[in-house]
């Protein structure tokens, strides 16, 4: 798809409270692109729902804070949809509230006479079709394309007549349109991501990273130090990506690089690193820009989280998930 | 003598400019004058036969103008009441007669190719829809088009910015958003859109004249007895099932094919409700009847996909060599990793070639029609599936280029990392995008390649400086032997197209492909930063 699910629902409660801060998430982040004159390097076309909205944006500022200058104005497909926040345009339609005893009314009268054949939750049956994603429902208003089909309108198709009151199809439009629809739904299920083995995690453990940590050492109480334990698995894969509420501090170690110079070896923290330039800050403080043409001088970058990265390729997901097991077991 | 030369040019070129026309049928002869169509033509090449710049001089390639696009409106339209922001360009800028067009999400604009100079700015009120971006205008005779996220197809007066009409191309209530730039062919105006629901992805050909729909093509089957209904668990299935249509594709006028790719089915990521069969004509290329809408042929290069790996890329027709024989062919970079050749007269298949070794979706063998095949482990997982690439692919809707000169494909790229959660169990809560969270780990690197297309093998890459990388904007080639393309850290890099060797740069936040033109018997290069646009000439 073109664009992220942004499961941010608009105009109403937690989403909209949730949208909101995706918004100022964006203004955060605005800011910060541009005290660092660069810009946010997601492309246009990712996508996800509210919780990668605000860990793309931590990354973005990950990425920048590692030094690189980054793409300007590129804008996920998240983020554009959630443009809608401060700037009042809605990614999707959205619905005008009812009256809390309409919609009362529409679920008891849905509840008896459609969910049997259309799921409780309007999302389908064994009989009837999804009703959420139905182009009746999405284009309806007041039931008034809803009406002619409980009515007998689609006997040919399965849909068997209902002796149901106008003002009661109403109701059931009223609640219908109440729920939240594809770009609008937000995932509340509680699922537990530890389904790993910790025993075995333990050797994972050992042989992927006992080389640096050590569960007694830097990482004594590392499961404790998260509210989730995807937080703290996602960290331990990329530290320093996820960031924000209820994430630790974490202290990684800057990305350093060395260049010769006319002989002179110039080593220190990295800061914006193109083809054309490389900005090293000496541990005197000082700032050396030294320009750059097609790899000369060579740049020897030191990145403390390279074994991280070049765990990825080889890493499967049983390790994973013992490692995080053994991890959340050390709780 | 020279300069009565000059002055009878620049007579004629002024006659021309104050025409702003293009007769459609003059797309197919390249006018080196003009950026008369997204790809600058109908290959999808996106290679420009100019010469004047080259690898010799384009060390000396300055800044001619810049512009910065106005918020100031000289004409508005629309069917809601909100203005949005005005957004970045990060589509192709169509140049007819001297006058550019150029759009952000809502708004149009015109401007002097020479000077930046404003003529007009055209601005829609919004009802709302993602405002993700817009891919520019086509232009037909005397009238502009191009599309809104609220899903309008808006007819423009190319010399004055009043609007001629709006047609609705898709519904905003079933949560369709429009971003592609209406492809002009013929008398044919080709409207794609898309969708974050579940509604089926759809190509439109609308009269330029009076926006009647001549013919619709579906991406799925919408009814029984459709073809492709046995690759869908049902009707509903299938009717729901995606394939949006959303970047622009390439055109054969040989054939009278468009050829193109759709998008991802739908539910994206939870499947079983699509049933187990590969979900035609998805995350496919597909070749249809500019004057019928049918079908002519299609090649699955994500056979059910579960990743949300659209296969909407540009796709690029090349008159090329294949085994010792001329051969009309048809190359892709999908968003899943693969880069795919194929005969663009039959669609058979020729070559598949994984670009990095991280990508891990798939079998490292493929089935026998030579398309990839999905593990499903790594749809996804309760406690996360380590996926390469991320949704948002190894490349995405920024256009590759290609080069006759050398016969390499040249593609931006990224090595991109995601983790797949299981957020539903119930596949029914899996509409659209949902049913699964995301969390992306940073990619490995953005790397610029130069494919040989007969072996599929870069010939020559580049990575871009940093320790992760991304996705940049699209490429350009021309015949002074050269490539441009925008790096990551937002410079606009000339390139020895053969060798990779980088003769030139300027740090412009690139957000667009860079086009070239020669106006004035000058050549010039636009690309856009932003909501800046840069025009460059030689001293």
């Amino acid at each position: 798809m073109v664009r992220e699910n942004v499961k941010a629902g608009r105009g109403c409660g937690r989403a909209a409270v949730r949208a909101y801060r995706c918004g100022l998430w964006v203004l955060l982040f605005c800011g910060m692109t541009k005290m660092l004159q660069t810009v946010h390097p997601k492309m246009e076309a990712s996508k996800s729902v509210v919780i990668r909205i605000q860990l793309s944006f931590v990354l973005a500022a990950s990425l920048l804070c590692v030094g690189a200058r980054a793409q300007e104005g590129a804008v996920s497909h998240t983020e554009a949809t959630h443009q809608a926040a401060p700037f009042g345009v809605v990614a999707y339609p959205d619905r005008p509230e009812q009256p809390k005893e309409v919609l009362d009314r529409g679920k008891a009268a849905y509840s008896v006479n459609c969910s049997f054949c259309h799921g409780a939750d309007a999302a389908g049956g064994s009989v009837g079709p999804n009703l959420l994603r139905s182009k009746v429902v999405l284009r309806d208003v007041h039931g008034e394309l809803i009406l002619p089909i409980v009515h007998g309108a689609r006997l040919a198709q399965g849909m068997p007549k209902l002796d149901l009151p106008d003002l009661t199809v109403a109701d059931i439009a009223a609640w219908l349109h109440s729920l939240k629809t594809g770009g609008n739904m937000t995932p509340t299920e509680e699922i537990n991501i530890v389904t790993g083995n910790a025993g075995a995690g333990k050797g994972a453990f050992d042989r992927r990273c006992g080389t640096c940590h050590s569960v007694s050492g830097d990482l004594k109480g590392f499961a404790a130090k998260f509210a989730q334990p995807m937080q703290m698995q996602q960290t331990w894969l990329s530290p320093g990506v996820m960031k924000g509420p209820g994430m630790p501090e974490l202290h990684v170690p800057p990305v350093t690089a060395t260049v010769l110079v006319k002989g002179k070896k110039i080593t220190g923290k990295l800061g914006a690193y193109d083809d054309f330039s490389v900005v090293i800050t000496t541990a005197d403080g000082v700032v050396h820009t030294v320009p750059l043409d097609n790899g000369v001088p060579r740049v020897v970058v030191h990145d403390p989280l390279k074994p991280h990265r070049e765990m990825l390729p080889t890493l499967t997901d049983a390790e994973i998930h013992n490692i995080t097991a053994y991890l959340e077991s050390l709780r | 003598m020279m300069m009565r030369v000059a002055g009878v040019l620049m007579a004629l070129v002024i006659g021309s400019a104050s025409a702003q026309s293009l007769d459609p049928s003059s797309i197919v002869h390249r006018d080196v004058k003009a950026w008369p169509t997204y790809s600058g033509d109908y290959t999808g090449q996106r290679y420009s036969p100019i010469a004047q710049i080259n690898t010799s001089n384009v060390k000396g390639l300055v800044q001619a103008w810049s512009a910065k696009l106005p918020g100031e409106v000289t004409h508005s339209g629309g069917v809601g009441t909100t203005v949005a922001p005005l957004g970045r360009v990060s589509g192709s800028i169509v140049q007819v007669d001297g006058v550019l067009f150029v759009t952000t999400p809502d708004n149009v604009w015109s401007l002097d190719a020479a000077t930046g100079k404003v003529n007009w700015h055209y601005q829609w009120k919004t009802r709302g829809g993602t405002h993700i971006g817009n891919r520019g205008v086509g232009v037909w005779h005397d009238r502009v088009f191009f599309e809104t996220p609220d899903n309008y197809l808006v007819a423009l007066s190319a010399k004055t910015g009043e609007e001629i009409w709006h047609k609705e191309i898709a519904s905003f209530d079933l949560q369709y958003f429009s971003t592609m730039a209406p492809h002009v062919i013929g008398d044919h105006l080709l409207v794609g859109t898309g969708n974050d629901l579940d509604e089926p992805g759809m190509l439109q050909s609308f009269d330029p004249r009076d926006g009647h729909v001549e013919w619709t093509w579906y991406a799925t089957p919408m009814k029984k007895g459709d073809a492709g209904l046995e690759t869908w668990a049902s009707v509903d299935a299938a009717s729901h099932g995606g394939g949006n249509v959303w970047v622009n594709g390439s055109y054969d006028p040989e054939t009278h094919l468009y050829i193109f790719g759709t998008g991802n089915p739908s539910a994206a990521f939870t499947s079983q409700l699509r049933g187990p069969g590969a979900n035609l004509y998805t995350c496919s290329t597909v070749a249809v009847n500019v004057d019928t809408g049918k079908l002519a042929w299609y090649y699955q290069t994500s056979p059910h996909d579960t990743h949300d790996y659209d296969s909407a890329q540009t796709q690029v027709l090349v008159d090329g060599t294949w085994q010792g024989k001329p051969r009309k062919l048809v190359m892709t970079m999908a968003r899943n990793g693969y880069f795919f050749v194929l005969d663009r007269v039959t669609g058979e298949h020729l070559l598949t070639s994984k670009m990095f070794a991280s990508t891990n979706w798939a079998e490292e063998t493929l089935d026998g029609k030579g398309a990839p095949v999905r593990i499903p482990a790594k749809d996804f997982d309760f406690a996360g599936a380590l996926v390469s690439p991320s949704t948002q692919g190894i490349v995405n809707w920024q256009p590759p280029a290609y080069s006759p000169q050398t016969g390499l494909f040249y593609v931006n790229t990224s090595e991109t990392w995601e983790m797949f959660y299981l957020a539903t169990t119930d596949p029914r809560g899996a509409m659209g995008l949902g049913g699964e969270q995301l969390m992306n780990l940073p990619s490995n690197g953005g790397w610029l390649l130069a494919i040989d297309y007969t072996t599929g093998k870069p010939r020559w890459k580049h990575r871009y400086p940093g320790v992760t990388g991304a996705l940049a904007a699209g490429v350009m080639t021309t015949a002074g032997h050269l490539l441009f393309a925008p790096d990551i850290h937002g410079n606009l890099i000339a390139y020895n197209a053969a060798t990779g060797r980088q003769l030139w740069h300027q740090h412009i936040s690139a957000s667009n492909a860079p086009e070239t033109f020669v106006l004035h018997g000058k050549q010039y290069v636009l690309a856009a930063g932003g909501d800046t646009l840069y025009a460059f000439a030689l001293k």
